[in-house]
């Protein structure tokens, strides 16, 4: 059969499985997703044909990201914060040890 | 003479001058490999993409909005559990279990159900067979609605703007793409799923696989033949 791994990058595994564990707990619907995910497919494909690839989930996580933000569950700002938190731990952390938020305790 | 040896001068200068700025660059050249090698002890940045992934996760977790463990029990079931084969073991039954085909074709649900192959996303799924005269192919022209439970996740081509826009205007030059010819008085149908109906092709069934297991079935049944974009192996 099939020998393709399902998912090209393990962030597009990441946020297949988000997407998927959080219509199944009810935070929307899977038509309301479809809707807002064909929207921003369409409106990354106005000047460019999406290859289906890094684009795709980039549209996805942009989708992702407007729904948790529309049922504020999830802040543009906070956002923000967190993703540069995670890119100051990578910075400080030696190769090969595990990479953990500094300060841990940092709200969001 | 004093010409000669000026110009000699000048040109021992020169050499002097180009084997200085080469010891300069090598000399820069060693500092950027340190440097690089100082980069090193320390973890690679993620990706862009990555890492807001991250921050969505950690804030979700944060605020008890998700249980991340159950983020690697779908990662384990979509990489590992769930693919083609579960179609394939659908497409071996129906060719050979002529009561199992016909009920599948009636509504494949409570079949799909009993198998096991259900949708997360509480969609129906329709099964529709080629023949000589129609041929079946899917597409999703909104994003990519795909039967999940039976094929896995969608293959790149499968989401790409040109498979998703060309598909339904022109079928046939598409087919042509991945090898599929056929006949003139074969109708094409194309099937647009939705978020609520996704669709199985049951590929048609070769000739000569009286008695053959449904294992070796199985063998002989491709992802793309139950997308409508493939055939089956021959025998």
């Amino acid at each position: 059969m099939i020998n393709e791994p399902a998912f090209e990058m393990p962030w597009h595994a990441q946020l297949f499985a988000l997407t998927v564990h959080l219509n199944e707990l009810g935070r929307f619907e899977w038509l309301e997703w479809v809707e807002s995910f064909s929207i921003t497919l369409k409106s990354h494909g106005l000047d460019r044909e999406l290859n289906g690839g890094d684009d795709y989930f980039l549209a996805w996580l942009e989708t992702l990201e407007n729904l948790l933000a529309k049922d504020s569950s999830v802040g543009a700002l906070e956002l923000f914060k967190m993703r540069k938190a995670w890119e100051a731990a990578h910075f400080i952390t030696p190769h090969g040890a595990p990479v953990i938020l500094d300060p841990p305790e940092l709200k969001t | 003479m004093l010409a000669t040896y000026s110009s000699f001068s000048t040109g021992a200068s020169a050499a002097l001058n180009v084997w200085t700025n080469t010891r300069v660059l090598i000399n820069y050249m060693i500092m950027a490999h340190d440097q690089e090698h100082n980069e090193h002890p320390y973890n690679d940045l993620p990706s862009e993409p990555a890492l807001r992934v991250k921050a969505l996760e950690t804030i979700l977790t944060r605020k008890g909005l998700i249980d991340p463990s159950a983020l690697d029990k779908i990662i384990d079931t979509y990489q590992n559990k769930i693919g083609p084969r579960n179609g394939a073991h659908v497409v071996a039954k129906a060719w050979s279990d002529s009561n199992f085909r016909a009920a599948l074709l009636d509504d494949a649900n409570p079949l799909l159900a009993k198998l096991g192959y259900y949708g997360r996303q509480g969609e129906h799924i329709v099964a529709v067979e080629n023949t000589d005269e129609i041929h079946n192919m899917v597409v999703c022209t909104l994003c990519s609605c795909y039967p999940w439970p039976l094929l896995g996740i969608p293959p790149s081509w499968y989401k790409s703007d040109a498979y998703r826009s060309r598909t339904v205007r022109e079928p046939r030059k598409v087919l042509s793409e991945f090898g599929v010819r056929l006949p003139e008085y074969t109708t094409v149908r194309v099937w647009d799923s939705t978020a609520e109906i996704r669709y199985l092709v049951i590929p048609k069934c070769p000739t000569g696989i009286d008695g053959m297991a449904e294992e070796a079935l199985i063998k002989l049944i491709t992802r793309d033949s139950m997308i409508g974009c493939g055939l089956v192996k021959s025998l």
